[in-house]
């Protein structure tokens, strides 16, 4: 009985290394994801391998199902159907290893809670239902708030921040959580430039780290400046690979169809251009 | 005056001070477990898990006398009640969730037919031959005569462990009624969360069956969560401020009714609350009416001084009623509308700070510090001394404003 357990255990390991080599060293890997609302897919049959120890870019047109992306793969929104590890495990397993920001307008920012509360609530996982939140975990929870720039700001409830401010507390919360990736959803949407400063260095510490940061991002002026890699997607995936050699000038026009105009894509700062 | 105090002193008799207890707790208990469905914004669904308690109480009285028990013991009314509540709210999630339906809509069809079901067996009931049955109606709007002391434990057992749960489950439920998009992605299973809360308010809603009654329980579950919101900007406050108004309530309605005859508990005890919420709504410090409307005065006059201050600096005529009030109370000008000594030196202040605004976004391109310029904050609260004094440099010396500033045109 233990034996052929054991045994079962094995195969399953060897199987899932020799089919998929590329998934151990993947932060995030994603096999024919496919969400649909009603029978249009707003994602299809996508494939993707977001590396480890790096910054991805999710870009495409508005509606290519770039957040719709993100959300189905950690099972925010039903897939309907699709396999996604983070870094080789199945999802449901490697949550602790996960850390996600979502959209700033996605929550009632009238919500009786403070700066510092918002903070405290990526720690609740790790401290569980009936734990205390330890002077250290506090601590924490300060020392990621200083690392946005937002000590002095704990106190406050938020519906008293900016725009760029909601955003630092949200990648703050993300960043008490200690995890080894982190997804973003538009985290430089509507913010000011001061934020947008703050929290790419954030980002680059966390690569810095060895960790993987996987964000959806809309401005096409600064992919090449902020990211490694670039996944481009319109609900099919157009391409993904290093930005030196993905984020091109024919695939941006397969991308966003005829959309940019031929002029914006010569003022990109592309790769392979300069 | 004498009845209610006695019974507020518990003095009123054994029943009374039985109904007063249990109202209590029933009251904090359904603070607490509100809370959440207030800060979930799905006050709307315990309405349709209330009503959906009737059908329950129906046949649970059919049962108990078919068999040949006591038709209206409380433990297996409420247990009967708490299953149709259940079937209620599952249909409510599940065509929410499975049909394009939206919610309210769920909300209204289910609401309706269980209620309607509910009172076609309370019907039947009426003409059966055995059993007792009158008083069933009482589960309606809730009753107190004649409540028994094993009616009261019942009430306090199920009321400190709705508590308990609501304690044991605050976080979860605060971050999925706060975000339930990052709870889900941090591994929360959002659904079953959401059923644990609408469990609790399932049980808080049958334990006060007895009290309040069906139609009204929503009541007590919405009102002091709501009323305490206005005294707190800290959700974990919420719950305990939700509670004590919610006990409250509870514990003055029953005193009041219990004063007179005919008085109905549970309406009774609403009214409190909501007398509770209408005090707050005025007097909240922060976010109240009168205190919303102080601020947008003091507002108002704060931007009419500035520019009526910017008018004598310019030497302009002012026009306006207002301005011309708040410059001549606070002693700028003179009622015949000429400036003060005062209303010059101040002027002179506003309209150099005006330019130092001017040179401090020169030098200051960061918009985080002059962001923060909307024309009304003093700028020595948000530049140091020497910043201010290398705007000073920029814009040179000052310049008195002329003897015969202002008047009126």
């Amino acid at each position: 009985m233990t034996s052929s357990a054991q045994v079962e255990l094995a195969s399953e390991k060897g199987r899932s290394v020799r089919q998929d080599p590329v998934a151990a060293e993947a932060a995030l890997a994603v096999r024919g994801l496919t969400v649909s609302y009603g029978e249009k897919p707003a994602v299809f049959s996508v494939d993707a391998t977001f590396p480890a120890k790096a910054m991805t870019a999710i870009v495409g047109p508005n509606g290519a199902g770039k957040s719709t992306l993100l959300k189905a793969a950690l099972g925010v929104i039903p897939r309907l159907s699709g396999e996604v590890t983070v870094f080789g495990q199945p999802i449901g397993t490697a949550r602790d290893r996960i850390a996600y920001v979502p959209q700033r307008a996605s929550v009632d920012w009238d919500f009786p809670t403070t700066v510092i509360d918002v903070v405290q609530m990526g720690l609740y996982r790790r401290v569980g239902l009936l734990g205390r939140l330890t002077g250290a975990l506090r601590a924490r929870a300060n020392d990621c708030l200083d690392r946005v720039g937002m000590a002095d700001f704990a106190d406050r409830q938020i519906g008293q921040l900016s725009g760029g401010q909601q955003q630092r507390v949200f990648l703050a919360r993300a960043l008490a959580q200690d995890a080894e990736l982190y997804l973003l959803d538009e985290p430089f949407a509507g913010v000011d430039a001061a934020t947008e400063r703050a929290i790419i260095d954030v980002l680059r510490s966390l690569r810095a780290e060895g960790k993987a940061v996987i964000s959806v991002h809309h401005d096409l002026a600064t992919v090449v400046d902020y990211f490694d890699n670039v996944f481009l997607i319109n609900v099919r995936k157009i391409a993904e690979g290093p930005v030196a050699t993905t984020f091109t000038g024919p695939n941006l026009n397969a991308t966003y169809g005829g959309r940019l105009a031929a002029t914006h894509i010569d003022q990109l700062q592309l790769a392979g251009g300069a | 005056m004498k009845p209610f105090l006695d019974a507020m002193l518990l003095g009123a008799g054994y029943n009374a001070a039985l109904v007063g207890l249990g109202a209590a707790l029933l009251g904090f208990a359904a603070g607490t477990a509100g809370t959440f469905l207030f800060l979930r914004k799905r006050a709307l669904v315990s309405d349709a898990v209330a009503h959906a308690t009737l059908p329950g109480v129906g046949i649970a009285f059919i049962l108990m006398v078919s068999f040949g028990g006591d038709g209206r013991n409380l433990f297996g009314l409420l247990a009967g009640s708490a299953v149709t509540a259940w079937i209620g709210l599952l249909l409510v999630e599940s065509m929410a969730r499975r049909t394009r339906l939206s919610e309210d809509a769920a909300i209204g069809a289910v609401l309706s037919v269980f209620f309607g079901i509910g009172v076609v067996l309370l019907t039947v009931i009426q003409t059966m031959s055995s059993g007792r049955q009158a008083g069933l109606e009482s589960f309606l709007l809730g009753s107190t005569a004649g409540m028994l002391f094993q009616d009261a434990v019942v009430i306090a057992i199920g009321g400190t462990l709705a508590v308990l749960a609501t304690w044991l489950l605050r976080r979860p439920m605060t971050l999925v009624a706060f975000d339930a998009e990052y709870a889900a992605a941090s591994g929360y299973d959002v659904r079953r969360i959401d059923l644990a809360m609408m469990g609790l308010v399932l049980a808080v809603t049958v334990i006060g069956l007895k009290i309040v009654g069906l139609i009204l329980i929503v009541a007590m579950l919405i009102i002091p969560p709501v009323t305490a919101r206005f005294w707190t900007e800290k959700s974990d406050r919420l719950i305990w401020y939700a509670g004590a108004l919610g006990g409250f309530s509870g514990y003055v309605g029953a005193a009041i009714s219990a004063s007179a005859p005919a008085l109905p508990t549970g309406p009774i005890i609403v009214l409190v609350a909501a007398a509770l919420f209408g005090l707050s709504l005025f007097l909240a410090p922060k976010r109240g009416v009168t205190a919303a409307i102080i601020r947008h005065r003091r507002f108002q006059r704060r931007v009419h001084r500035r520019q009526g201050l910017l008018a004598l600096s310019r030497g302009e005529p002012i026009h306006d009623d207002l301005t011309l009030k708040v410059l001549t109370t606070e002693g700028y000008i003179r009622p015949d509308g000429v400036a003060t000594e005062a209303g010059r030196a101040q002027a002179a202040k506003i309209a150099r700070d005006e330019h130092r605004w001017e040179a401090a976004r020169r030098v200051h391109q960061d918009t985080s510090l002059t962001g923060r310029y909307d024309g009304l904050t003093p700028i020595e609260q948000v530049f140091t001394r020497d910043e201010i004094a290398a705007f000073d440099r920029i814009i040179g010396g000052p310049t008195p404003v002329p003897e015969q500033s202002g008047g009126i045109a």
